[in-house]
C-alpha cells in the first residue's frame, strides 16, 4: 500500500519574534485528514503562533522568522505565496469579527469579493446557502441575509465568520480559541458544529478549554514553552499522559 | 472654602467662550442689519452686483459666495490626491514606523506655516508658473488661489484620515487576509469602508479651514468682483472682499461686508459642526 501523504506536516517548524527568542521550537507533527486537532498549552507556550504560521499571518509583520518546513499536502507553504496558501487555509479568530460595512450575505461572499472573483448571482445564492447551511445559520438569518452582520449576537457572529471561511472551500480550517469570547451555549453549538464540519474539512484548533479538546478532538498535542511536549490520541493523552508536565497541566498543577 | 471659590473661578473661565462667540454673532447682526434691510436677504444672497457709485450703490454676495465655493471645492479636489496617499502611509502601510513618525511631524509642521508664506509662495513662484505655462494672462485667479489652499488643507485632511485608518481593527484586517485578499483589496474593501465615515468627516472639517482662509485667497485671487466664469478668472471669495475693502468702506458697504462676513462665520459654522458630528459618530461605531 502506497504512503498517504498527510494533509498537513509540520517538520522541525521554528517561529520567532526576536533573534532571541523562539516563540516556537522545532515542532514537528502530521495531522490527520478529515479529523478535529487540538492545540492545548498555558499562555504564552505558542499554540497560537504555530496555528498562524500555517495561514502565513507572521508574512504581515516583518519581524517575525519562520523556519523548517509546513508541508500542505506535501508542499512547503513557507516557499508558497501567503495569498495562494491563504485561500487553501482558512482561519477562524478569537474574536467573531465580520465585516461591519458589509451585509451577512456579502460576509459570506467576502472571500471571493476580496479575491476579486466574480461569481454569477446562481452561484452567489448557492454559496451563501450552503455555507450559513453548513454552520446551522440559514434558518436564523435567511429572512435579513442583507442585514448588517454585526447585528448578530456574538455566537452568530463567530458562525457567519466560520462560514466566511467554508465559502472559499479550504483544505484546513485553523480556528483560534473560536469559543472564548462566547457563552457555554454558543459554544456547545459551535462545537456540534465541528463534529459536523471535520467530514468536509480538516480541522485544526487552539483552545485553552481542556473540556473542548476532550469532547471534540480525535488527537491533541501538548505545546509548553514553545516545545511540542506531546503529540496523540485525545483520549489517550487525557487518560494517560506520557510526559509529566502534560500531566501537570491536564490535572490542573499547571496552567 | 477655596474648593467652592475654584469652582467659581472655573465656572467664570468657562461662560467666557459662549459670551465670546454670542458677542460676535451679536456683532456681526446688529452691523449687517443695514445691508440685509436695505437689499432684502434674499436679495442680498442673490445679487451680483457690487458696485459704489454713490447714489445707486448695489452691494451683493453672490459673486463672493461663489468665488468661496469654487476656490473651496477646488481646492479640496487637489487635496485628496495627495492627502489620502499620506494618510494610508502613516495610518496602515507604515503605521508605527519611524519613517511614518517622520512623516506625520512634517506634515503637522505644514499646518503651522504662517498663511502669508504660503500667499507669498504662491505669488512669487506659482503666478509665473501659470502665466508661462499659458494657463491664464494675469496668473491669479482661482486656479491659483485653490492649489495653494489644497496644500495648506492637505495636513489636515491626512493628520486627521489617518487617525481613522489607524483606528480600523486588526482583526477585520487579519480576517480579509486570511481569505487571501492582497494589501490593496483589504485597504479597498476593509479599510477605506470601515475608515469610510471618519475619512470623510475629515474632508468636512478640512472643508472648514478652506472656507475662511483669508490671506493667502486674498493675493491670489485677483481680486475682481464679478461671478468667476471659468476657474482660470479672477475673483473674490467673501474672506477677500472684506479684507480688501474693509479699510475704505463706512456706511451700506461696510454693513454689506460684515453681512458677507456673517454669511460665512454662519457657513463654516455648519461645516464644523457637520464634520465634527460625523467624527464623535465615526469614533463611537
Amino acid at each position: 500500500m502506497e504512503p498517504v501523504t498527510p494533509i498537513l506536516e509540520f517538520n522541525k517548524t521554528c517561529v520567532s519574534y526576536t533573534k532571541q527568542t523562539m516563540a516556537v521550537k522545532y515542532v514537528s507533527a502530521a495531522i490527520d485528514r478529515n479529523s478535529i486537532t487540538a492545540i492545548m498549552g498555558p499562555s504564552g507556550c505558542g499554540k497560537s503562533t504555530l496555528l498562524r504560521a500555517v495561514n502565513l499571518m507572521h508574512s504581515l509583520y516583518p519581524n517575525i522568522r519562520v523556519d523548517g518546513e509546513i508541508l500542505l499536502n506535501g508542499e512547503n507553504i513557507l516557499s508558497m505565496e501567503p495569498i495562494d496558501v491563504r485561500r487553501r487555509v482558512g482561519m477562524v479568530f478569537q474574536r467573531p469579527a465580520p465585516f461591519p460595512t458589509m451585509s451577512i450575505y456579502d460576509n459570506v461572499l467576502s472571500g471571493y469579493a476580496l479575491n476579486g472573483i466574480r461569481l454569477s448571482k446562481t452561484e452567489k445564492d448557492e454559496t451563501v446557502e450552503r455555507c450559513l447551511k453548513s454552520v446551522a445559520l440559514w434558518d436564523e438569518v435567511k429572512d435579513v441575509l442583507n442585514k448588517k452582520g454585526t447585528f448578530l449576537s456574538g455566537g452568530q457572529q463567530q458562525r457567519l465568520c466560520i462560514a466566511r471561511a467554508l465559502a472559499m472551500k479550504p483544505d484546513i480550517l485553523l480556528m483560534d480559541e473560536p469559543t472564548s469570547a462566547l457563552d457555554p451555549i454558543a459554544t456547545a453549538h459551535i462545537e456540534e458544529l465541528m463534529q459536523e464540519l471535520q467530514k468536509e474539512v480538516t480541522i485544526l484548533i487552539v483552545t485553552h478549554n481542556m473540556g473542548q479538546a476532550m469532547r471534540i478532538s480525535s488527537k491533541s498535542m501538548f505545546m509548553y514553552l514553545g516545545e511540542l511536549v506531546e503529540y496523540g490520541d485525545t483520549a489517550m493523552m487525557f487518560s494517560n499522559p506520557s510526559d509529566e508536565r502534560t500531566r501537570a497541566y491536564l490535572t490542573g498543577k499547571m496552567g | 472654602m477655596s474648593d467652592k471659590l475654584y469652582k467659581i473661578l472655573l465656572f467664570a473661565a468657562a461662560l467666557i467662550m459662549p459670551i465670546v462667540c454670542g458677542g460676535v454673532l451679536y456683532a456681526l447682526v446688529t452691523d449687517a442689519y443695514d445691508a440685509f434691510e436695505h437689499f432684502g436677504f434674499f436679495k442680498f444672497l442673490t445679487s451680483s452686483e457690487w458696485s459704489y457709485t454713490e447714489g445707486a450703490e448695489q452691494y451683493g454676495a453672490l459673486p463672493f459666495i461663489t468665488g468661496t465655493l469654487m476656490t473651496t471645492m477646488l481646492a479640496l479636489l487637489f487635496c485628496i490626491p495627495f492627502s489620502l496617499p499620506v494618510a494610508l502611509f502613516v495610518g496602515e502601510y507604515f503605521k508605527g514606523t519611524r519613517v511614518a513618525s517622520v512623516l506625520s511631524t512634517v506634515t503637522d509642521l505644514l499646518a503651522g506655516i504662517p498663511s502669508i508664506i504660503y500667499g507669498l509662495w504662491g505669488f512669487y513662484t506659482l503666478r509665473p508658473l501659470i502665466m508661462a505655462l499659458d494657463i491664464s494672462p494675469q496668473g491669479s485667479g482661482i486656479l491659483t488661489a485653490s492649489l495653494v489652499l489644497a496644500i495648506m488643507i492637505v495636513p489636515y485632511a491626512a493628520s486627521l484620515s489617518a487617525e481613522f485608518i489607524k483606528m480600523v481593527p486588526n482583526d477585520l484586517k487579519e480576517g480579509a487576509y486570511s481569505l487571501g485578499a492582497t494589501r490593496a483589496e483589504v485597504i479597498r474593501r476593509v479599510v477605506f469602508p470601515v475608515a469610510g465615515s471618519g475619512i470623510f468627516s475629515s474632508y468636512v472639517l478640512a472643508i472648514g479651514r478652506a472656507l475662511g482662509e483669508t490671506m493667502t485667497v486674498t493675493m491670489l485671487i485677483g481680486n475682481t468682483n464679478n461671478i468667476p466664469d471659468s476657474i482660470t478668472s479672477t475673483g473674490n471669495s467673501m474672506a477677500s472682499i472684506i479684507a480688501n475693502q474693509f479699510g475704505e468702506a463706512d456706511d451700506l458697504r461696510l454693513s454689506s461686508l460684515i453681512a458677507i462676513g456673517l454669511i460665512l462665520f454662519l457657513i463654516t459654522a455648519f461645516i464644523n459642526m457637520i464634520g465634527k458630528i460625523m467624527i464623535k459618530r465615526a469614533r463611537i461605531a
